[in-house]
Formats: C-alpha cells, sequence, structure tokens
C-alpha cells in the first residue's frame, strides 16, 4: 500500500519580509530612494579613494571660490574643497541618526512592547512619562541634555535619541496593542507558548511595518537635527565636521561667497528625502496589502 | 465643551507639568561634576565651595531639595542665573516676545499655507495642481529650516537690500517694521510644518470630498466656495488641528536655530548662550518654560477640536 | 403631463468605450404629483439612475447618451448654473443611509435651511424659522430644540425624517428619494413611507421612488418600473405589473416572495447571479436565467415593446405575443 505524503499538498507560506520587499522594488520611488542611499554608503565607505582632494588641505591662497573645473563645488573659506569636504562627511550623515535612532530603539521599542503587551500600571506609568517627554518641544529637550552630557557629535546624538524615545514607544505600543487584541496571541498562550516566543514569532511581524515606518522617518529627522546642532556648535567638534557644521561656515561667509550654502544643503535635503521616501512606500506597501 | 472634560484635560497637563518637572530637575542633578563647585567657581576655595553648598542646599536629602526647588518655582522664582546673577524668569520674559513673535507668525504662515493649498489639492485631485503641491510638501518637509532661511536672504538680504538682515524689532517700533524684520524667519520656519500640514489636510480633505454628505450637499444646490467654506473645511480641519499641538512644539524647537541664523535674541538664544556658560539655572528655567507653554498651546487646541467636532463635546 | 421624462439613458465608465454601458437605454416618465418606483435588485442600476438625473454620478462614470427632461429643461445638456437651480430646489433628494448622508458638523436646523439660503436668498434667521416650520411637519417633536442638533444625536429614523425635511424645503414638484428605508429598521419603515405619502398628498408632489423591497412598491406607488442588469424591463401602472406581469424577470421577482401561510413550501429563487458590470450578455440581459430563453431571438438587442397600452415590456417573445406568461384561468 502506497503512503501518501501530506507535505507536498500544503502550500508552503514564503516569509513575509521577503515579499514586501518584493512589492517595494516595483515602486521606481523606492528603487530611486534606496538606490541614493546605497550609494551614498559607498561614498561613505571609499571616501579616501572617491574624493579628489585631502578635504582638510588648506589653500589659503583659493578661498570661497566658485565651482571651478579644479573644485567642482568650491572651496570655503580656508580653501579646501568643498567636494572634498562633502564626501569625507558622508560618513557622520549616516552614522550620526543611525546613533540617536538606536538609542530610540533600544529605550522606546522593550518599553513599547511591555507596555503594550502587559498593560496594567506599568503601561499607565510609561505612557504618562512618554506624554511628559513629549511635551517638550525636541530640540530643546536635547538642548538640557546636551548641556549635561557637554557638547559632541555622539552626545548630541544620543540626546535626540532620548527625544524621540517616546515617540518609539508610542508606535510600537500601539502596534503591540493591536496585535494583543488579536486572537491568535490567546491560542499560542493556550498551547503553552512562552512569552518570549510569543513575542518574537508572533508580535514582532505584526509590528515590524509601522515600527520600520517611523523608524526611517526618524531617521531623516535625526539627520536634520544633527545639521541643527552642528550648526550651533554643539554637535559635531572641531576639527571633524558635518555638513551641518560646513553649513555654519558657509552662512559666516555667505556675503562673499552667497551660494556656497548650497552644496551642504542640498546633500541633507536629497538624504532626508530618501529617508522619507522609503519610510512613505513601507507606509502605503503594507496599506495596500492590508486592504487587498 | 462640558466642564468635566475640561477639568480632566486640566488634570492631564497639570500631571505632565508635574512630570517634566521632575524630569528637569533630575536632568540637573546628573551634571558631572559638583553643583557647588560650578556655581562657586575656579577661583574659590574648599571653604567657599562648603558654604555654597550649604546655602544652596545642596547637602540636603535630593526629595527635599526636589520641593523646595517645586515650591519656589511654583511661586513664579526660576533662580538666578550663574552667569549675571539676574533672576531666570526676568531673563526669560525680556526675549520671550522675540520668539513669540515668530513662533505665532510661523504658525500662521503654516496653517494658512498649510490648509489651504491641501484642500486645492484635494479638489484637484489628480491633476498637474494636486501634483506640484504634493512634490513641493515632500520636498518641504525634507528641507533643513535654516537652511530653507539661507536660502531665502540670498534674493532679499544677501544680494538686495529688499528686507532687513538680523534682528527683531517689536511691535513698538511700528508694524511695518516688525513684520519686515519677522517675515523671513517666520516663513522659513513655518514652511517645514505648513508642508506638513499641506499633505494632512489633502488627504483629510480628499476623505471629506468622497463622503456622503458632500453629495447630498451638492443635491441641495451647495457648490464651489459655499460647499467647501461650508462642509469640507470643518470637517478637513478636524484631522489637522489633532496635529496642530504637535508642530507647535516643533515650531518652539525650530525656533531655536532660525534665531540663530537670523540674529533675532530670542528664547533660543538665551538657552544656547546658557548652555556654553554652563549656565544651568537659565537651561533649566528655558526647558521648563517651554514645556509651560506646550501644554498650554495644547490645551488650547484641545479646546479648539471640541468646538470643531461637535460629537466630542457631549 | 409627465414632471421628468427619461429618454434613451446610457452612463458608460470613463475610459471604457467597448465596454456595454452599465445603464442602456433606460427610459421612464415620471407624471407630476404621482409616484413612481424604480425596482430591481442591489446591482441593477436604479441608483445610478437616480443620481444620473441631478448629475450627481461619481467622477468615472458619465452620461454618454439621452435626455433627461425635467420641466421642459434637458438635464443632460444644462449649464451648472442651471443645474444648480434644480437641484434642492424644484427637486429634492432623499439619500439612502442619512447617518453618513448628514454633515456631521452642521446643526440639522442649519442644514434643513441650506437650500433655501441658496435657492431663496433667506438668511439664516429665516431658514431657520422654515426648517422648524418643517421639522413639524415631518414629526420631530420638540422642534425648536431639535433645530440645534447634530445628526449623531438622532436616531437612524429622525435623521431620514430630517433628510426629507431638507428635501422638501423650497416645495419641490419632484422628490427622488434612493432607497430611503433601506438602513431602517422595519416598523421605521413604515413609518417614513407613511410620511412620505402624506407629503405627496398634502404638496402635490411628484415622487421617484427607488427600492429593491416590492412590498413598499404595492402600498405607495401608482406606477412601476422594473430594471435588470441596467436595462429597464418592464413599465406600467402598479397594479396591471402585479396582477398580470409580462417580464420573466418580473414575474421571477413576484414569484420569490415568501407568502405567508405557506409554510415548508420551498422558495422560488431565480437561479444564476446578476451578472456584474463587465460582464454582461448581448441582447437580453436575463438570458441566462430565463426558463424561456429561446437561442438566437434572444441574443439581439431587445427593443421596448407595448403589448398592452400602458404596460411595456423588454422582451421580444412577450412583446410580439408569441409567449404569454399569465396563468391559465
Amino acid at each position: 500500500m502506497a503512503t501518501t505524503t501530506i507535505a507536498a499538498a500544503v502550500p508552503l507560506r514564503r516569509p513575509r519580509r521577503a515579499t514586501l520587499l518584493r512589492v517595494l522594488l516595483r515602486r521606481p520611488s523606492f528603487v530611486v530612494a534606496a538606490s541614493f542611499l546605497l550609494l551614498l554608503v559607498v561614498v561613505a565607505v571609499f571616501a579616501p579613494v572617491i574624493a579628489p582632494y585631502d578635504p582638510n588641505k588648506q589653500v589659503l591662497a583659493d578661498r570661497l571660490q566658485g565651482p571651478s573645473a579644479q573644485h567642482w563645488l568650491g572651496t570655503d573659506d580656508l580653501g579646501r574643497d568643498v567636494l572634498s569636504r562633502l564626501i569625507h562627511a558622508a560618513d557622520l550623515a549616516l552614522l550620526a541618526p543611525l546613533i540617536s535612532v538606536g538609542v530610540a530603539i533600544l529605550i522606546g521599542v522593550p518599553t513599547g512592547l511591555w507596555a503594550g503587551l502587559r498593560r496594567g500600571w506599568v503601561d499607565a506609568v510609561f505612557s504618562r512619562i512618554a506624554d511628559a517627554l513629549l511635551s517638550l518641544p525636541g530640540l530643546a529637550f536635547a538642548l538640557a541634555i546636551v548641556a549635561v552630557l557637554g557638547p559632541g557629535l555622539v552626545n548630541a546624538m544620543v540626546a535626540m535619541g532620548i527625544v524621540f524615545a517616546p515617540n518609539l514607544f508610542r508606535v510600537v505600543r500601539g502596534a503591540a496593542l493591536a496585535v494583543a487584541e488579536e486572537s491568535y496571541i490567546e491560542s499560542a498562550r493556550a498551547i503553552g507558548c512562552s512569552t518570549a516566543r510569543i513575542v518574537w514569532v508572533h508580535v514582532l511581524p505584526n509590528i515590524a511595518a509601522p515600527f520600520l515606518v517611523q523608524t526611517t522617518i526618524l531617521m531623516g529627522v535625526a539627520l536634520l537635527a544633527e545639521a541643527s546642532l552642528s550648526f550651533l556648535g554643539l554637535g559635531v567638534q572641531p576639527p571633524d565636521s558635518s555638513w551641518g557644521s560646513m553649513l555654519e561656515v558657509a552662512y559666516q561667509n555667505q556675503y562673499r561667497a552667497p551660494f556656497a550654502v548650497l552644496p551642504a544643503g542640498t546633500a541633507l535635503v536629497l538624504t532626508v528625502l530618501a529617508f522619507n521616501t522609503i519610510g512613505d512606500c513601507i507606509r502605503d506597501a503594507v496599506a495596500r496589502r492590508r486592504s487587498a | 465643551m462640558s466642564t468635566t472634560v475640561i477639568v480632566r484635560r486640566l488634570g492631564g497637563g497639570v500631571l505632565v507639568l508635574w512630570m517634566v518637572s521632575v524630569i528637569t530637575f533630575a536632568l540637573i542633578q546628573l551634571l558631572p561634576g559638583d553643583a557647588a563647585e560650578a556655581i562657586a567657581g575656579d577661583y574659590a576655595t574648599p571653604e567657599d565651595v562648603e558654604r555654597i553648598r550649604r546655602e544652596m542646599g545642596f547637602d540636603r536629602p535630593v526629595v527635599e531639595q526636589y520641593v523646595r526647588w517645586l515650591l519656589q518655582v511654583l511661586s513664579g522664582d526660576l533662580g538666578n542665573s550663574l552667569y549675571s546673577g539676574r533672576p531666570v524668569t526676568d531673563l526669560i520674559f525680556e526675549v520671550a516676545p522675540a520668539t513669540i513673535s515668530l513662533t505665532c507668525v510661523a504658525i500662521v504662515i503654516a496653517v494658512v499655507l498649510g490648509v489651504t493649498f491641501g484642500i486645492i489639492a484635494a479638489i484637484r485631485q489628480g491633476s498637474w495642481v494636486d501634483r506640484a503641491v504634493t512634490s513641493l510638501a515632500t520636498f518641504g518637509i525634507a528641507m533643513p529650516n535654516f537652511w530653507l532661511l539661507m536660502l531665502l536672504l540670498l534674493p532679499f538680504t544677501v544680494m538686495n537690500n529688499w528686507l532687513p538682515a538680523t534682528g527683531y524689532a517689536p511691535m513698538s517700533r511700528g508694524f511695518g517694521t516688525w513684520l519686515s524684520h519677522i517675515i523671513l524667519p517666520a516663513t522659513a520656519l513655518g514652511l517645514a510644518s505648513a508642508a506638513e500640514l499641506a499633505r494632512h489636510a489633502r488627504g483629510s480633505a480628499a476623505d471629506v470630498l468622497a463622503r456622503p454628505y458632500i453629495r447630498t450637499a451638492r443635491a441641495r444646490g451647495a457648490t464651489g466656495s459655499w460647499l467647501i467654506s461650508r462642509h469640507v473645511l470643518r470637517n478637513a480641519a478636524i484631522p489637522v488641528v489633532t496635529v496642530l499641538g504637535l508642530h507647535v512644539g516643533r515650531l518652539l524647537g525650530g525656533s531655536i536655530v532660525i534665531e540663530s541664523v537670523a540674529g533675532i535674541a530670542g528664547l533660543g538664544t538665551l538657552a544656547i548662550n546658557a548652555l556654553l556658560q554652563r549656565d544651568y539655572v537659565t537651561v533649566q528655567g528655558f526647558v521648563l518654560f517651554s514645556a509651560v507653554v506646550v501644554v498650554v498651546v495644547n490645551l488650547i487646541v484641545d479646546l479648539l477640536y471640541g468646538w470643531l467636532n461637535p460629537k466630542v463635546r457631549a | 403631463m409627465n414632471i421628468l421624462s427619461v429618454r434613451d439613458l446610457t452612463i458608460d465608465l470613463i475610459g471604457k468605450p467597448g465596454q456595454p454601458g452599465l445603464v442602456e437605454n433606460v427610459s421612464f416618465d415620471v407624471p407630476a404629483g404621482r409616484s413612481v418606483a424604480l425596482i430591481g435588485e442591489s446591482g441593477c442600476g436604479k441608483t445610478l439612475t437616480s443620481m444620473a438625473i441631478l448629475r450627481l454620478l461619481p467622477p468615472e462614470m458619465r452620461i454618454s447618451r439621452g435626455e433627461i427632461i425635467f420641466d421642459g429643461l434637458d438635464l443632460v445638456t444644462a449649464s451648472p448654473r442651471e443645474l444648480r437651480a434644480v437641484r434642492g430646489g424644484p427637486v429634492g433628494m432623499v439619500f439612502q443611509e442619512p447617518m453618513s448622508s448628514l454633515d456631521p458638523t452642521m446643526t440639522v436646523g442649519d442644514q434643513i435651511g441650506e437650500a433655501r439660503r441658496l435657492h431663496l436668498g433667506e438668511s439664516r434667521a429665516q431658514a431657520r424659522a422654515k426648517a422648524r416650520e418643517l421639522l413639524d411637519r415631518v414629526g420631530i417633536a420638540n422642534a425648536a430644540r431639535r433645530l440645534d442638533s447634530y445628526p449623531f444625536e438622532l436616531s437612524g429614523g429622525m435623521q431620514q425624517r430630517v433628510m426629507i425635511a431638507a428635501a422638501i424645503a423650497c416645495d419641490p414638484k419632484l422628490v427622488i428619494a434612493d432607497e430611503p428605508t433601506t438602513a431602517l429598521d422595519v416598523t421605521i419603515q413604515a413609518e417614513i413611507l407613511e410620511l412620505l405619502r402624506s407629503l405627496q398628498q398634502e404638496m402635490g408632489l411628484a415622487v421617484l421612488l427607488v427600492t429593491h423591497d416590492l412590498g413598499v412598491v404595492a402600498d405607495f406607488c401608482d406606477e412601476v418600473v422594473v430594471m435588470y442588469a441596467g436595462h429597464v424591463v418592464e413599465r406600467a401602472a402598479a397594479q396591471p405589473v402585479f396582477a398580470n406581469s409580462m417580464h420573466p424577470y418580473t414575474r421571477a421577482l413576484l414569484d420569490s416572495i415568501p407568502q405567508a401561510g405557506r409554510a415548508r413550501m420551498p422558495l422560488k429563487a431565480i437561479a444564476g447571479r446578476v451578472p456584474p458590470a463587465g460582464e454582461f450578455p448581448t441582447g437580453c440581459r436575463f438570458q441566462p436565467r430565463c426558463a424561456h430563453a429561446v437561442p438566437g431571438l434572444c441574443d439581439e438587442p431587445q427593443a421596448e415593446l407595448e403589448p398592452e397600452p400602458g404596460h411595456r415590456c423588454r422582451c421580444v417573445r412577450v412583446g410580439t405575443r408569441e409567449l404569454s406568461l399569465q396563468e391559465a384561468p
């Protein structure tokens, strides 16, 4: 008597993440934005190779020149090549937001999960704290934290991370709440799944989408915040420079070289735009899948 | 709006403010090094430091320090600046008008531009107007506001002399002067919020326009500006108002940088200078003041929401 | 004298020229002061037809052919200003789900008075005064206080009364009611219909009642227009349609009504399903489900014939008296 195998009859479920990526890749705006960010990573990694000049080399005779054949984006007030400085600061444009978003994730995600899944007084306390933190204007609060920690890029980004944490907390908590209501959580508990397993297998995949959307948007906001703080002198400290501090230099010299404000600013806008576009695309893709 | 709801909101606001006070106080406690030493300065003797420690109550338990500080704050005394010795409250109220002017004009610009263009885009969904507004809005959200100000300054100030470059002019010097100083910074500050509000308003207006009650209104003969002002505006504004409070907070934060670029002596400038001078008392006062402003504004926004949305009033 | 005459109305989806019309060659009349029922199942196009009269179709649809003559004016070719003058003034409309068809942020009084402010130029106070009268007339107690209520504070039945009050605010000649009672409880349904009937008699209104409920039709309407899959298949005065329906679809529809006192008998359903919009058969659209279909004959577009005076039917076989559905006496 032949035995039939059941396995062949049951269709395998494709992992969710793979299908989301495939959907996203069909959208041209996502492809452009993602390519831009990948390009930025490449530029950041290979900066010493790509940049035409030494970013710190001062040639005082060539100060504040406009774009030319030798200096595609001109020179700054100390005669340094703007394009090379832009290229070398690209790594900070990616790392700085990563630091603050990382801090926000470390603080916001576990607390959000806890509050959303366990509820009770923990939720009440954390939510109140989050409300209080969110009522402080972000940059003002970051300023206060930098006052305590002292100026510096890492400090400034950690401060922004703390500012972002309640934001992420709320998003994760909201998503976790929605998942906790679902009956498959009850079923999982009923068959004896441990909380850790429930979180890992059931909760996290379902909150992945809002989490990803919020995180990508926060990357953009963090970059803008880094630019602001570095512009004010509270972020990156000399001799290092980021696009934000380059803007400050350009601002100091805006009467002598008005268009020097363009390169760093454009780089910032494009990068933030890329982050935002990715966040929007993920949000649209998920919304569409839900209604499909 | 019923009194119970108002009282509950006020209660919530008070609770939030209390937590902010705890957080602010805790922040200063976390200062590296000794507060008394910092206040005493570099040339103090150990006796001086001890004396200051006793005077300022740093040798008391933390909770007691907090309570004393809180009582002090509630009576209106935010302490004295470590740098100049002047009461922080005075310093704040000296520069507050500039920041408030800046933020208020920015909000007006943000709401008027954002909601108007959002609704226009929703009415002309799919047309080039819609695409233009959406693209501009997406771009505007990604822009650093201080860079936008620099760009605006280029034609208006740097290359031509149409508008003054820096500084703040109080109303007392004439409305025109006040406006000419504040208009560029406020526009730069408000445009990012305008962009977001436009996107938001477009979504909510598009949603409203698809609703059955709009069709009913059209069946009664309502068109054009009547339809928009009486049916669309209110219903579309409701979701937008919910994010208004958030934007005010963001504008207050953004004003810090704008003030620096525009050379406006406002709260932000005060805070930055205080930070660089290690004047923690002033920084603390600044944070508290900002929080109070944001909470009050959120309360007002809540009331506005209740006025707009009758379902909430009950 | 017909207050409304619809001739050969055809409604299409924009951008799909090859597809057969969602509503095709629909013709019917509404005599002044009389009530006409437009009946059919969901998806037959009756709601689209009623929307088309006041040119309230969704943006992706359009009227590709036909005339809609209201009181001498062809609404299909009318200018926007003429349309605006008709909507809410001489023609009032009542919609299906009152909860979502009333503006949630506007008081009931303002919504009722809106048409008067738009058409008669009344001030807000004047319009409110009239609204108060109207609230009384439609049977809402405490009219003065209700003026300042919001829709969500009213029950479904009261909301529908408000809609009716708004529709008759400017003493219209025609009221179009699109399934006014479908979303309401059965007990309320009767009240609303009774209200419509009394208003009709009192004001000499013509009423076009769009519904899928045959019971409603029997009580209320003078004339009946039966639609199926975008076509008018039968139209006549109410009594002949019920007593002596001609078209196989109408007959099947009447047969499928559950009858009290006939327990334990299988319900007669109509086999098959209503074809979705893109899949209308050529020729007679009821053909796949018709027990009397004849290939060849029924594949041709069916003209509307008049086998008895005043009783029209879109079925070649019945129209030429080749087929008779009458029970043998």
